[in-house]
């Protein structure tokens, strides 16, 4: 089995954001692989464990994915490579480098995380399956291999769909698709010898204006907390009549 | 510049030389590597230990031992043991930042420093080949673990005033030690021990010695102040017969493998008591935007500002001085060529001793300052048990005794550094002559203000002027006590007190000098900004303590018109404008409030 994995590094799901300069705040932030791509890289070095093959696995953007790189290799892919860029791509233009990347090799299986915690939007894995022509089944919670088919399945409103999908073919990863394992340290010591190809985008016969997203970010802002709490003041029939006021406001907004 | 980088500087040169920015280890220096090693460690406390934090306060020492199994499985203990003896051999700095993230898990922490720094350390590094092999790949897998025993009832501080004997039996294949070892960490559970004891009660010496060993028992457990997770007891040897092979190192050596060790525990301690600040920072910052008083929350009211401004500062400086002495034992470990014996390694890490004081002493103090700041954030409930600021705040308090004293360490460090002058691989002696030519001269001493494109030309200044006031007032001391000079311990610690400021403001300055080039390099420059911040307020506040002890050390040896000369002279050279503090410690707290945590 030839195995490709598409990660991301994002920010730890503990970081709060601070928006500074109508921009999310790097600063200070703790990085880590992307949660759901974890899950995604587990699957791929079990399905390698089980039946062989190799591991593959890519990321676009800044220098410092480098550290969700190494993470995966410990975690037991073999190989890897970053796709250097700024890190400004949006779902677009990252799922044509991705495919572009795809297109270099021969690849039974495809894995990415069903959404990145940062952006969100669970596009690039559909798209790359898109971009390459192949199946696709998002946010999967099993999966197995049954001859040259997958046979998959994933949580619907109220049920549950089981899939049999012919390879090649890419799948997302969901919550609870597994149990990642840990890079531990020995590991993270061999993933230092492992390979760690740098590419730029030309290398991948691609020109940047024409990755450049159909989207503009018109404004970044925190989002207001929704729930306020006020207390009220006064006599108990003052606070009733407040209240009563408050209520007739929301029903009734002028 | 590569080549410059490589050089580690001697130790205690900081006191005479400017360092070239390039030259320091900072945290901005992390490899990919060292940050997934990092994360490992994070993600073991967060997921297994943190949420048994509870029962482990409770000492359950099955469930301490199965955690540190899981984490020799991980591989989190084998960082420091040779790859040749089932280990993973990696640099200082990979293992400090295993410490420092594993501090954040409370006092289980102490659990695992203790077996793999002070418990297996002594074999790492003064073990024969057949003991190396014999123990230490059970001790890096966590399928055994180590604990030290050199304290006794009657010798703390006094070490070598041990009472343990051994002596050797009449077929000469054992040693036969008695005696009792006191507050010894993972008794409960260890299954190996270094114990120290005196061969025919004169020759202090080391030896390994097993808890299967019959004689050798263990007394009830402490009832500590905090660090409750771990285990401290008494070690109760009996006529324990020691095979002759377990004898670590020479005969009559011991303290050379004592002293050796503690320099390493005490960077250890450092690293861990920097996690320990993050950890307080955190539950401090988020108790206060939580906590609403006067309809607002607390962190919107300056004074709450202003102590999560000095927290994140001092936690900022520790970390700078903790990581500066460890790239510097790095890359002396890497001179060494990769297959060092362990002595030479020992030796290595010993060249930067004063350092290895001068950062427990200022670490534990600090964290000292943050968790007694965080409770006083936290109001009444930083006193009830239900909030971990109480627990941090009972646990810091060992770290300024144990590992040798705080007062222990200062009275180290104007020794170290004497020795290392007289020895002539300081030149402490000329620089102070030097200055004697240039304060004499009458010479412009005052700041000129620098480079104005540096954004720390003042700061810079302060730090020369700095170390200019620890020449004045060494040489001042030792002219006039001379031999005399050992028994004045007030102005010893006084001495060792601005040693340590110096290092201090020395490693947070260059560390902030070294984002501004790279963020110069980078285009960034957020980051570089509250650095230099910090360094501005902080410059001036220590330069202020300096001035203080200073003062105290002259007064203590002059009066009268010769004092006031002395004065007169300290005055030229601690002169300095005021920044406004104010307005910096607000900025600084509002990226530590909008963060949630330390930010550096």
């Amino acid at each position: 089995m030839n195995i490709l994995v598409f990660v991301k590094q994002t920010f730890d799901t503990e970081e709060t954001v601070v928006v500074q300069g109508g921009r999310v705040s790097e600063d200070n932030v703790r990085f880590v692989l992307n949660p759901y791509d974890e899950y995604a890289v587990e699957q791929a070095v079990q399905v390698k464990e089980e039946f062989g093959g190799e591991v593959t696995v890519v990321a676009v953007g800044q220098e410092r994915m480098e550290q969700a790189l190494r993470t995966a290799l410990a975690m037991g892919a073999d190989k890897a490579a970053l796709v250097e860029d700024d890190g400004s791509l949006d779902e677009y233009g990252v799922a044509k480098v991705l495919a572009a990347f795809a297109r270099r090799g021969t690849y039974d299986l495809l894995f990415a995380g069903q959404a990145t915690v940062d952006g969100a939007s669970a596009q690039t894995g559909p798209r790359v399956a898109e971009e390459l022509g192949v199946p696709v089944v998002a946010a999967i919670l099993r999966f197995t291999l049954e001859g040259d088919r997958a046979v998959v399945e994933r949580d619907m409103e109220g049920y549950s769909e089981r899939l049999s999908v012919p390879l090649p073919a890419l799948f997302t990863a969901q919550q609870g698709l597994n149990e990642p394992r840990y890079p531990t340290l020995p590991n993270v010591m061999k993933a230092k010898k492992k390979p760690l190809e740098r590419l730029t985008l030309e290398d991948l016969g691609l020109a940047r204006e024409r990755l450049l997203g159909r989207t503009a970010t018109v404004e970044c802002f925190v989002a207001p907390k929704t729930r306020q709490r006020r207390m009220l003041q006064g006599s108990p029939e003052a606070q009733a009549q407040a209240l009563a006021d408050e209520l007739r406001r929301f029903v009734l907004p002028d | 510049m590569a080549a410059d980088q490589d050089k580690a500087p001697r130790g205690g040169s900081f006191l005479l030389e400017d360092v070239n920015p390039a030259q320091v280890f900072t945290p901005e220096d992390f490899t990919p590597e060292q940050k997934v090693i990092a994360e490992t460690t994070r993600r073991f406390v967060d997921e297994e230990v943190l949420p048994n934090g509870e029962q482990l306060e409770h000492q359950d020492w099955d469930l301490t031992v199965k955690l540190l199994r899981r984490a020799g499985e991980l591989g989190l203990l084998a960082a420091d043991v040779p790859e040749a003896y089932g280990g993973l051999g990696l640099d200082k700095v990979s293992s400090s930042l295993i410490t420092e993230a594993l501090t954040r898990g409370g006092s289980f922490a102490l659990s695992v420093g203790a077996h793999v720094g002070i418990g297996t350390l002594p074999i790492v590094y003064f073990g024969n080949a057949d003991q190396r092999a014999r123990y230490l790949p059970a001790l890096a897998s966590g399928e055994k673990f180590a604990a030290y025993a050199l304290t006794e009832p009657g010798s703390g501080s006094d070490a070598l005033g041990a009472k343990a004997t051994a002596r050797l039996s009449p077929d000469g294949r054992h040693y036969i030690l008695n005696g009792t070892k006191q507050f010894i960490t993972n008794a409960a559970f260890a299954d190996v021990f270094i114990v120290y004891a005196k061969i025919d009660g004169e020759h202090f010496s080391a030896f390994i010695v097993d808890r299967s060993s019959p004689g050798l028992t263990t007394g009830p457990e402490e009832r500590k102040m905090g660090i409750k997770a771990s285990s401290t007891r008494q070690l109760i040897l009996q006529d324990v017969h020691v095979p002759v092979e377990n004898l670590l190192g020479d005969p009559g050596r011991g303290h050379v493998i004592a002293f050796n060790i503690l320099n390493i525990g005490r960077h250890k301690l450092a690293v861990g008591c920097v996690g320990g600040m993050k950890a307080a920072i955190e539950a401090s910052v988020r108790y206060a935007k939580q906590r609403r008083q006067f309809q607002r929350a607390i962190a919107e009211f300056p004074l709450i500002q202003q102590k999560l401004a000095d927290m994140n500062i001092r936690t900022f400086v520790t970390e700078s001085m903790a990581y500066r002495t460890t790239g510097d034992m790095d890359r002396e470990l890497a001179a060494l060529g990769g297959s060092f014996d362990g002595p030479s390694a020992a030796r290595a890490i010993a060249e930067y001793a004063l350092e290895c004081s001068a950062d427990k002493v200022y670490a534990s103090e600090a964290l000292d300052f943050v968790v007694d700041e965080g409770v006083q954030i936290h109001g009444g409930v930083g006193y009830i048990q239900e909030y971990p600021i109480e627990r941090m705040y009972r646990d810091s308090r060992i770290n300024r005794i144990f590992e040798g004293t705080n007062e222990i360490n200062r009275l180290l460090i104007p020794d170290m550094l004497l020795r290392k002058a007289m020895r002539g691989e300081l030149g402490l002696f000329p620089a102070a002559e030097a200055l004697q030519r240039e304060l004499l001269s009458g010479g412009h001493l005052a700041a000129d203000g620098g480079d104005p494109a540096d954004p720390l030309a003042a700061e810079r200044q302060l730090l020369a002027q700095a170390k200019k006031v620890f020449l004045f007032v060494g040489a001042s001391a030792v002219q006039k006590y001379m031999q005399a000079l050992e028994g004045e311990q007030e102005t010893l610690a006084a001495l060792a007190d601005i040693v340590i400021e110096i290092y201090a403001l020395d490693s947070a300055l260059l560390r902030a000098a070294k984002a501004v080039w790279r963020g110069e390099s980078a285009g960034a420059g957020d980051s570089a900004r509250n650095q230099v911040e910090m360094v501005r307020v902080y410059a001036r506040e220590a330069m202020e303590r300096i001035d203080a002890r200073a003062r105290q050390i002259l007064a203590g040896m002059e009066e009268g018109d010769a004092l006031r000369t002395q004065l007169a002279v300290l005055r030229r050279l601690t002169r300095f404008e005021p920044v406004n503090s104010k307005a910096l410690k607000r900025a600084i707290a509002a990226r530590v409030i909008a963060a949630e945590k330390y930010v550096s």
